[in-house]
């Protein structure tokens, strides 16, 4: 087979930070190829260098043997690459093949040709298989559909390279399956596709080749039919699934039961769930990137209304209407997206600290001046929050030291359970061990802790009881002994 | 301290520069008489017509702007409460009921905007740019378009009368301004306005009613309005329901800006906004004192605003404080 594009020694910075450390990725035409990686693997960011949306700052791209210098999606378009992104990425208000033909309208003179534009829409949608009107409007049609456009605007400019960024995340079964065998289609008749998708079913369903990149830097490509599930999580996680084995998590501390989660779920979402939370243990939540881990903590916060389901504490079942809702019956939920769901960024440590608690107190009983000082200093000093002061805006700290801060917002209230979504991501090392340690402190003074994380060891590392997620269900429930990377993994790699 | 000078220092300075030019260019600029046991005097007249309308509809507007919104409703509704207290008064209603209805029409007027804003989820700008062409409607039709003058001296006096010697509506909207301010501050409102406003999606997380809050800040805004314009009915013993707060609007959001709360939201400060009210006023008496024609005001006007509001932009105090910094320091 020959290969179609060639992107060698990839280097992409952004900052100081560097994304791309040197990736090479090979696609031939008549495949489709997987792009597979957890969070801050650099597959958005290799995406975006071969579409010309970000320019590479070192390394070769070749299509078909010829060089290209993509500094713009239109070149890189020109070149033959094209991209279907999750959210589809065209003009609702217009009509299908006025979607399809944009850019490149056929002219007479400075006048569009509007029945060639609508022959050449049917001509790359019939491509497809697909039927429509093409004069309608394309936000009248289901995402399935606006799709299908996005990839007839593909097939029109005879693209060679089609790249699919998530295309299923918002197509239920049946659509998905039509796509996959659109996907197949364009496949025998020579295309190369790369497929970005957080469902190893779908991955397994059409790739031909996976590859894999994990902190920016290739690990790997592989036939699919030649890698077994558990070690292409392995692969991803970064984790030898024979290494260390199983250390058992963290022993039980002998709590009582306190929140019992029964069959909660959001349909199309996530769920059913059920587990228990015992006082004074972390339970973690576990699974890919996409496995519903954010969905569930945001359910149980009240922040998206389940739609089945309970949560019982106490034999009674609790109010989880909204996240005032959720304070009152003793829940706390730190965001994973400091920046837009944590803090308060203009205003000082001080307010912030004490804001989750003024809320619950109401707008009338103020917190005196005084106790907030003193809640602030208190939390400086305890949680080692690096500020200049308790009236430094919150916005200056840096990563680790915001986080501390919204911590100690939470920990102001006294939760029963205490969520925490992924607390340690996007800090440094010290930071990461201070926060890990205060959860320890927090578990023994008998709190309850939903521990969500993307790194396995830390699950183990502080869990004592694990909700392994996949494809947006509960996949298992690990306890104690059983608690272990290969048990993890090999349960997120369950078909 | 810090932060009270950095907010309050760009629009005293400019009001500071303005007073310093009419002290030299129109001599008597700061002479104040007591005559009939009351201050008269140029200076007197500009915290009197500045209270009545700039700085008494920036206070509403603060709050609505630290929020992350905007009111352009306020003129209107100024108009409707001050055609519904002169109409009552006319019906033979007491002083106190007449400005009671026009307040109360007012806050309702104000509630309605926050309706549309936190609840059905409209744009700030467009639910009162609505509630700013159906309030000028409701006050014509309520009066038939026709000017409403009256007769009632307890309301005449709220526009004209004296305190201690000082005009009624600057005792009662500096008044108004510092209760407002020492509520904001005993309670969490300002807390919870400011949060609100600087991040609203982290603030609901937090367990802030979001919603609560927007609906508060419109009404009052709407509450402060309608005290606006029975005053300016009051000032001239009639309302005229076409003209009454007709583009007064643009003064408040001017004298908030001015006075250092961002439009986009968060930190506020009332006392910035009563200075930037104090400072639209001096300048706009300065430009009549200096025979500057009315037609042709809003131009010098619009110079300094944008200047004041240049002082206020990061980019350019990043620049100055490269040099500054040191001495800051």
């Amino acid at each position: 087979m020959s290969e179609l594009l060639h992107a060698e020694g990839i280097v992409k910075r952004f900052g100081s930070f560097t994304a791309l450390k040197g990736v090479t990725f090979r696609l031939r035409a008549g495949e489709i190829h997987a792009l597979m990686g957890e969070n801050g693997a650099g597959k958005s960011t290799l995406i975006k260098v071969l579409t010309g949306v970000h320019e590479a700052d070192g390394g070769t791209v070749t299509v078909a043997g010829r060089g290209i210098r993509a500094a713009s999606p239109r070149e890189a378009e020109a070149a033959g690459i094209s991209t279907v992104y999750q959210e589809v990425n065209l003009l609702p208000n217009l009509s299908v093949a006025e979607n399809i033909l944009m850019g490149r309208q056929p002219m007479r003179g400075p006048f569009i040709r509007h029945g060639e534009v609508r022959r050449r829409a049917r001509a790359a949608l019939a491509r497809l298989g697909l039927e429509v009107d093409v004069g309608a409007l394309l936000g009248t049609f289901p995402v399935a559909v606006q799709q299908m456009t996005a990839i007839a605007r593909a097939l029109d400019q005879e693209a060679r390279v089609l790249i699919l960024d998530e295309p299923t995340s918002s197509l239920d079964a049946r659509e998905s399956e039509e796509l996959f065998a659109v996907m197949r289609r364009l496949r025998d008749e020579g295309m190369g596709i790369v497929f970005v998708s957080h469902f190893l079913d779908q991955i397994y369903a059409v790739s031909d080749r996976i590859t894999v990149l994990r902190d920016g830097s290739l690990v790997g490509t592989w036939e699919a039919a030649g890698l077994p599930r558990l070690e292409l999580v392995s692969h991803m996680i970064g984790k030898e699934v024979t290494a260390g084995g199983g250390d058992g998590g963290v022993v039980s501390g002998g709590g009582a039961e306190a929140f019992r989660v029964e069959g909660l779920e959001r349909k199309g979402t996530v769920g059913p769930l059920t587990f228990s939370v015992m006082a004074g243990e972390a339970t973690g939540l576990a699974g890919l990137l996409g496995s519903g881990r954010t969905e569930t903590a945001r359910m149980l916060f009240g922040i998206d209304a389940a739609t089945g389901g309970r949560v019982v504490a106490g034999g009674e079942t609790v109010d989880l209407g909204s996240p005032r809702a959720a304070m009152a019956a003793g829940l706390a939920f730190c965001s994973e997206d400091r920046k837009v769901e944590g803090i308060i960024p203009s205003l000082s440590v001080r307010e912030n600290i004490v804001l989750a608690m003024q809320a619950s107190r109401g707008v009338l009983r103020r917190v005196p001046r005084a106790e907030q000082e003193a809640l602030a200093a208190k939390f400086i000093a305890a949680l080692n929050i690096r500020t200049r002061g308790p009236e430094t805006p919150i916005g200056t700290l840096s990563g680790g030291n915001q986080q501390k801060c919204l911590l100690a917002r939470w920990m102001a209230m006294q939760p029963r359970l205490l969520i925490l979504d992924e607390p340690t991501r996007g800090i440094d090392v010290g930071a990461k061990a201070e926060i890990e340690a205060l959860c320890g402190e927090l578990r023994r003074a008998g709190m309850s802790i939903l521990f969500i994380s993307a790194e396995l060891e830390e699950v183990v590392r502080n869990c004592s009881r694990v909700v392994v997620l996949r494809d947006r269900r509960q996949a298992a429930v690990l306890d104690g002994p059983a608690i272990s990377l290969r048990t993890i993994m090999e349960t997120v790699a369950a078909s | 301290m810090k932060v009270l000078r950095s907010t309050l220092v760009w629009p005293l300075v400019a009001l500071v520069v303005l007073l310093v030019f009419n002290a030299v260019a129109s001599p008597g600029f700061f002479h104040v008489e007591w005559k009939d046991g009351r201050l008269f005097g140029t200076v007197v007249d500009i915290f009197n017509q500045g209270a009545r309308v700039p700085m008494l509809l920036a206070l509403g507007m603060t709050l609505v702007i630290a929020t992350g919104g905007v009111d352009l409703s306020v003129g209107s509704i100024m108009a409707v409460s001050g055609a519904v207290a002169a109409m009552q008064v006319n019906a033979g209603a007491p002083m106190v009921q007449a400005v009671g209805a026009g307040l109360g029409l007012a806050t309702l007027l104000g509630l309605v905007n926050g309706v549309l804003i936190a609840r059905v989820g409209l744009q700030p700008i467009i639910a009162t740019l609505v509630m700013m062409v159906a309030g000028r409607g409701l006050a014509m039709l309520l009066t038939g378009s026709q000017m409403v003058p009256f007769a009632n001296r307890s309301l005449t006096w709220l526009a004209n009368g004296s305190v201690g010697g000082l005009p009624v509506p600057v005792v009662l909207v500096l008044g108004l301004a510092v209760v407002t301010g020492w509520v904001l501050r005993r309670t969490a409102a300002g807390l919870f306005i400011e949060a609100t406003g600087d991040n609203e999606k982290a603030s609901r997380l937090a367990g802030i009613q979001t919603g609560g809050v927007r609906l508060a800040v419109y009404g009052f805004s709407g509450f402060c309005a309608g005290l606006s314009g029975v005053l300016e009915a009051a000032n001239i013993s009639a309302a005229d329901p076409a003209r009454i707060g007709d583009t007064r609007e643009l003064d408040a959001i001017f004298a908030v800006v001015a006075g250092g709360t961002a439009l986009t939201g968060g930190r506020f400060s009332l006392a910035g906004s009563v200075v930037g009210a104090l400072l639209l006023q001096t300048l706009t008496l300065t430009l009549y004192n200096q025979n500057v024609a009315p037609a042709v005001a809003p131009v010098p006007k619009a110079v300094v605003i944008l200047a004041v509001c240049l002082l206020h932009s990061p980019r350019l105090r990043a620049r100055f404080g490269k040099r500054t910094q040191p001495v800051a320091a």
